[in-house]
């Protein structure tokens, strides 16, 4: 379980005893460790630039005029789109070291305890309360169990989907001799061919294009309306809880 | 059946000199993407090994694979089919018909056991019992295990016998199955294409009886030699890719300067093919230098990966026609309005929330904020 321990700033508006009374929850939690938060930031850049180059690679922009040998700009979309998949492939593994390695909010997205009743609860709790049906849903320190399984299924999974399958076609260009063809080739025939790739691929893009409408939304909502601290604690990783209630 | 004569007896025999020989295999070895010194091993296997038979045999298919074979020029088909197979049983090219031709198959099956080669061209359909195609008074399928069963090697010509091809797309009433999932029990050389082209057949039979050995094959069984590389890899119009000048339309400036065809559904980048670099026709030329998109007549379910002048697969869904982003665009678009409705209906429920907190507890100034 997460320590408690104080932060090492006061947010100010929030008056709360430091040792909070037993039964009480503590009023700040260090949740997310530095290497969660980094691993978070780096995936949204890298994620912006390859929906967006990776977009304009299946509709290109209209084409620039002149001698091909004056220009590489698709060339250049490419390039850019392969150099963020790189990167947020090394930090997808690295984030994956760091569930092994970290406390155990660092796991949570990636082991959803569907063996747990009271995960199923929470996770019924959960769709109540933003259903407008009940008036407000238990408080976590981590993800909630609907935020927990959403983050496995439209986020960890489409994102591993994404970074194999992208591997497979990138080493399609690299060519059949080429170690990393050997690594992922096989991805190709499992789909059915180059084509199928392509275009599940392209699928993946849009489901984590929904991912992110709905995890922004949701974050921003649950930081003005909800009971602890989300989006700051994405930034400095203590989670602050705006009330006792548990 | 006799001692075979060797290719280099029969060419001998037919008045072609030595020099023309060498020149011959020099050629092959070329369009092998051999290197220099592999000349000489196929001149010495030319020399020493009796031809070797080949069953060509036809199921559910439209013959444009023996059409494209016999209009290899490098090497020639004549020096292929007369001089180093024996092509002895094909219903395109054979004289012989019916019984005659026939008895030709139980024939080389009985005296060549092991030593030859099965060709196969189309494939068989299984639903019925495989009724759907009947050579000889029996289904084709039955025909075909017999023959691979005594087979050195199988080849599967064309897109047919390797993927299944037009009769194999979506609903595939007659369930034509390719090559690879009837014969189970030896390797199956995927020669894919609609049809494939005249050299690449060529040159896996030359392969094949020069070294007595099958080519190296790709994960999905094709030879590397040939299919290593996509359309788009030695695309001669990849620089127009690279600098993002596409063709909109098929009648736009763009088309007329030879742009990239990438925008109207050239699918050369997912296609496995040699057509950017041995051509057709003797090299002439091939669809993307003749102004069309590669349809990717090579790939699996290319029939049903269409459609052929759009970049991304298309389905129908609730009657229009929709492919991955217009569904992505709805959704998103649906998800937008969603989240939208739900912190209106938030915003709503605090606002009320507070009202009601406002009038019960006035003196509460908590910091829910």
């Amino acid at each position: 379980m997460a320590s408690v321990v104080q932060p090492k700033h006061d947010p100010g508006q929030i008056q709360r005893p430091r040792n909070p009374p037993p039964g009480r929850t503590p009023w700040a939690v260090y949740v997310y460790e530095a290497p969660v938060r980094l691993w978070h930031w780096v995936t949204v850049v890298c994620m912006l630039v390859l929906v967006v180059t990776g977009y304009l690679i299946g509709a290109p922009p209209p084409a620039i005029l002149g001698e091909a040998s004056n220009s590489y700009l698709f060339g250049y979309i490419r390039m850019a789109h392969f150099m963020a998949g790189q990167v947020l492939a090394v930090f997808f593994v690295l984030r994956i070291y760091w569930a092994f390695v970290g406390n155990h909010h660092a796991r949570e997205v990636f082991l959803p305890p569907l063996h747990r009743r009271s995960w199923w609860k929470g996770l019924f709790d959960q769709q109540l309360y933003y259903l407008f049906i009940k008036p407000e849903a238990k408080k976590h320190l981590g993800h909630n169990p609907l935020a927990g399984i959403a983050m496995f299924a439209m986020c960890i999974l489409p994102l591993a989907f994404m970074i194999v399958s992208g591997f497979a076609l990138y080493a399609e260009g690299l060519g059949m001799q080429h170690w990393m063809y050997s690594a992922f080739g096989w991805v190709i025939p499992l789909f059915g061919g180059s084509f199928y790739v392509h275009t599940l691929h392209h699928i993946g893009m849009w489901i984590l294009i929904v991912f992110s409408c709905i995890h922004t939304y949701l974050v921003f909502r649950e930081d003005i309306m909800g009971r602890t601290s989300i989006v700051s604690t994405m930034v400095s990783g203590w989670r602050f809880m705006k009330d006792d209630r548990p | 059946m006799g001692r075979q004569e060797t290719f280099y007896e029969t060419i001998r025999r037919q008045g072609i000199s030595r020099r023309s020989f060498m020149k011959f295999c020099a050629l092959t070895a070329a369009s092998l993407g051999l290197a220099p010194e592999f000349a000489g091993r196929i001149a010495h296997a030319m020399e020493n090994k009796p031809r070797v038979p080949v069953l060509w045999l036809n199921g559910l298919e439209c013959t444009c694979c023996s059409e494209s074979f016999i209009r290899s020029a490098h090497p020639l088909v004549r020096d292929v089919v007369l001089s180093m197979v024996s092509l002895d049983y094909s219903h395109t090219l054979m004289a012989s018909a019916g019984h005659q031709a026939e008895e030709i198959l139980e024939e080389i099956r009985r005296d060549y056991k092991g030593r030859y080669i099965a060709a196969i061209e189309g494939n068989p359909p299984l639903n019925e019992d495989g009724m759907y195609c009947i050579v000889g008074g029996r289904p084709f399928v039955e025909q075909l295990k017999e023959v691979c069963a005594d087979a050195s090697a199988v080849i599967a010509w064309g897109s047919c016998a390797s993927w299944g091809c037009v009769q194999a797309a979506k609903p595939n009433p007659t369930a034509a199955t390719p090559i690879h999932k009837v014969i189970t029990d030896k390797p199956v050389i995927k020669i894919p294409g609609c049809p494939p082209i005249a050299e690449v057949m060529t040159g896996v039979i030359t392969y094949m009886v020069a070294f007595d050995r099958l080519p190296e094959l790709d994960l999905m069984g094709r030879p590397k030699m040939f299919y290593s590389q996509r359309i788009h890899d030695k695309c001669y119009r990849r620089p127009h890719f690279d600098a993002g000048q596409f063709a909109e339309k098929f009648d736009d400036e763009g088309s007329r300067m030879g742009y990239c065809l990438y925008k109207v559904g050239c699918r050369g980048p997912t296609t496995y093919n040699a057509c950017s670099t041995i051509g057709w026709n003797e090299g002439t030329s091939f669809p993307i230098q003749s102004g069309h998109g590669c349809i990717g007549c090579s790939e699996e379910h290319f029939w049903d990966n269409g459609p052929f002048y759009q970049r991304l697969l298309g389905t129908r869904l609730l009657n229009a026609e929709v492919n991955a982003d217009t569904v992505g665009a709805v959704t998103v678009g649906l998800v937008g309005a969603g989240v939208a409705a739900h912190a209106g209906l938030s915003a709503l429920q605090r606002a009320r929330e507070k009202a009601g907190r406002a009038s019960a507890a006035p003196v509460d100034t908590g910091v829910e904020g």
